[in-house]
């Protein structure tokens, strides 16, 4: 069975897109970083999916797809008014919410 | 005691004795400057009926049966086992104070409608008057040591208030703090003396007290007798609490009068010869009741010869014949009749004596000091002539009223026959000596020798509306005596309450007795004029005297000795509570509460606003948690 490989590339790409959110400033890079996590856990999900021969976890893939999307939808529009009013999408400089 | 009947007729009615100066101060009270105008009258009007009403209930009270009669009223407190019912008990004892509160009273309403004529509060001062009738009234009329205990709280409202009638005048205000915390102390004796009686009997009524006393244990007896004792003492000025009755002298003189001399401050009499069956079973509690009447009347009789305040003179003349007053209830049966006939025959002389002092004030623009006083006897001549009356009638002159009433306390103490009758009967005597003396400088410095007046002061004699009252008292302090103990003799009318009256085995001839006090009575008046008449009275008080006179001009140093004894530590107590309260109490919440507020803030200062951070943060946690499941499945 081939269902290790699906699972190390579920884990790199999960691995990628956490170091993304870590290091890079760039707003839309970091939401990008957070789309490719959620979509290796989806992954994870379906080859499990597949492994038990049951549908339950692609229609968790579903609900995830569903969130993401209303999450880029949300997000995106927060990048993009805070570009607006900073002109800059660096999530540092973003940081006057603190004690 | 004689059973008491259910009261029938005018006699239901007695409520109304109080309820009249109760109204009247209520309408004073209430209604404002409406008021003004008619106050006064308004005033005196509820006392005069209230007095009228007490003379027409004591002749019907004669024809009862027995003489006591219990007026029920309603239910004070019910609250499961506890069933206080509010009533009067209208019996000769009571009838008697009743007189007496309603008709000085009366006596000096009038008298204040003058002595108060020019002052913008005249209309406040008859609302505290009422209202200190209507409580002194339930005091002697209450069934129960609980309306006893309302009344008592009543007049020492009233006496506060009096007393601070004045209260822009820093010494009123001070005087008036001064006797209502003095008033506390004992007062803390009467309400434990209650609280005694609610434990161990289930009641307070008087009825239900004295029938079930003699079950108790002995030292339950003398413990109330004790207790009751401390009350006492608070309200009559007696040692160890007698120092803030000259202090009350700053209230308007009326108060003085009536308040201070005539009858709220015999309201310590009262209470232990209305408690006389306890006292009957408890030797111990009558023997202290005796040394604190003989130590308090030499206290007074000492104090008083040693100022120059008109007032204050006669204040300690007041704790002194109190003293005496004590003395005689402290023998038990033997004195109770005594001590009443000496309580009413004072409450007319001393009452006179300070209506008397009132209108020497008023002559003499308010001066009190006695060494600017000086030849007034033909300025003010009924003044002086009632004055005098009340003089002779308190230093016991033969024949007036202090002569029969003081003799007989006297005899009757010199009768116990052993060391304790001797010790007081001596101090009385001695202090007999004194009052006369004191009294006597009274006199010369005020009415004798050569004017001592302050510049711009002419002396006029008082209205009628002031001199009524003062005759009239003169004439009572004249003849009462006499009338109590050899016309209508007080012991029988009280026979129903103490008693058939015993006839006493005389130790030394009442006739011999008589004359010794007479003589005494002489040597002091002589003692005096040696003193005081024969020479010129300096206008300020010598500074170089005895270490005798600077200890009777302090007071024998009552003030000094409760300051430093009981105030100094009572301050130290409280400063250390207030910084053990600061420091402690505070500083730990305090402190809590400033580690709680620092740790937040400085642990608020990782929240640096970097998005990152907190990734990284989440990121951790989140493999933690990873890891301890794995840990814990795997293991």
């Amino acid at each position: 069975m081939t269902l290790t490989y699906y699972l190390v590339l579920a884990a790199i790409l999960f691995t990628i897109g956490a170091v993304g959110v870590l290091v890079r400033r760039n707003a839309i890079v970091v939401f990008m970083c957070i789309e490719l996590m959620l979509n290796s856990v989806n992954l994870t999900l379906v080859t499990f999916a597949r492994a038990t021969g049951t549908v339950d976890g692609q229609i968790m893939a579903f609900f995830v797809m569903v969130v993401a999307a209303a999450e880029v939808v949300v997000g995106l529009a927060i990048i993009m008014s805070i570009y607006r009013t900073r002109r800059s999408a660096s999530v540092d400089d973003a940081n006057l919410l603190k004690y | 005691m004689a059973e008491v009947l259910p009261a029938e007729g005018l006699l239901a009615t007695s409520w109304l004795l109080i309820a009249l100066p109760l109204a009247g101060a209520a309408v004073l009270l209430l209604g404002g400057r409406r008021t003004d105008r008619w106050g006064h009258l308004l005033g005196t009007g509820t006392v005069v009926a209230a007095f009228l009403l007490a003379v027409l209930c004591t002749v019907r009270l004669a024809d009862v049966e027995g003489r006591s009669v219990d007026v029920d009223l309603f239910t004070f407190i019910s609250t499961g086992e506890l069933d206080v019912r509010a009533g009067l008990l209208y019996d000769p004892l009571s009838a008697v104070f009743v007189l007496l509160i309603t008709g000085v009273g009366a006596l000096i309403h009038v008298y204040s409608i003058g002595y108060m004529a020019h002052d913008p509060a005249r209309r406040r001062f008859f609302a505290y008057l009422n209202l200190f009738v209507a409580a002194m009234l339930l005091l002697v009329l209450g069934n129960s040591y609980v309306a006893l205990y309302v009344g008592w709280e009543g007049v020492g409202l009233a006496s506060y208030l009096l007393i601070a009638f004045w209260y822009t005048r820093p010494g009123a205000a001070t005087a008036a703090k001064k006797a209502f915390i003095m008033n506390r102390v004992g007062d803390v004796g009467l309400a434990l003396a209650i609280f005694v009686m609610f434990a161990q009997l289930g009641t307070t009524s008087y009825e239900g007290v004295f029938g079930a006393v003699g079950t108790l244990a002995g030292g339950t007896v003398t413990a109330l007798g004790l207790l009751l004792l401390l009350g006492a003492c608070g309200k009559s000025g007696q040692f160890p609490l007698q120092a803030w009755l000259p202090d009350a002298m700053e209230g308007p003189t009326p108060v003085s009068a009536l308040i201070h001399a005539a009858t709220m401050v015999t309201a310590g009499v009262y209470l232990i010869a209305r408690s006389a069956p306890i006292y009957d079973l408890s030797e111990t509690a009558r023997t202290v009741v005796m040394a604190v009447g003989a130590l308090t009347l030499l206290i007074g009789a000492i104090a008083g010869c040693a100022f120059d305040d008109i007032k204050k003179v006669l204040a300690y003349s007041t704790v002194s014949q109190i003293g005496y007053m004590f003395l005689a209830v402290g023998l038990g049966p033997a004195g109770y009749v005594a001590a009443l006939a000496h309580l009413l025959a004072h409450g007319f002389f001393k009452a006179g004596l300070f209506l008397g002092a009132g209108s020497v004030m008023h002559a003499m623009h308010d001066q009190v000091d006695m060494r600017r006083f000086g030849g007034l006897w033909n300025k003010l001549p009924i003044t002086f002539g009632t004055f005098g009356l009340g003089y002779l009638a308190l230093i016991g002159f033969p024949f007036l009223s202090g002569f029969f009433t003081k003799d007989a306390i006297i005899e009757a103490t010199l009768d116990r026959d052993d060391w304790l009758g001797w010790t007081t009967g001596g101090v009385a005597v001695l202090a007999a000596g004194l009052t006369a003396f004191y009294m006597t400088r009274l006199m010369l410095m005020t009415f004798f020798g050569r004017p001592r007046w302050e510049d711009g002061v002419h002396p006029h004699e008082a209205p009628p509306v002031m001199t009524v009252p003062m005759v009239a008292l003169a004439v009572g302090s004249v003849f009462s005596g006499a009338l109590l103990v050899a016309v209508f003799p007080l012991s029988d009318w009280l026979e129903p309450v103490f008693g058939e009256p015993e006839e006493a085995e005389h130790v030394i001839e009442p006739f011999i007795i008589g004359i010794a006090l007479t003589v005494i009575m002489a040597l002091g008046v002589l003692a005096a004029w040696l003193f005081v008449g024969r020479r010129e009275v300096p206008v300020t008080a010598p500074v170089r005297v005895s270490p005798v006179t600077r200890a009777a001009r302090n007071a024998l140093y009552a003030d000094t000795i409760n300051e430093s004894l009981f105030m100094r530590p009572g301050q130290w107590l409280t400063r250390a509570l207030v910084w053990v309260d600061n420091r402690g109490v505070d500083g730990a919440v305090n402190g809590l509460a400033a580690g709680l507020g620092g740790s937040s803030s400085r642990l608020g200062r990782t929240q640096t606003g970097f998005v990152r951070t907190y990734a990284l943060g989440m990121l951790g946690g989140a493999v933690l948690v990873a890891g301890a499941l794995l840990a814990v499945t795997s293991g």
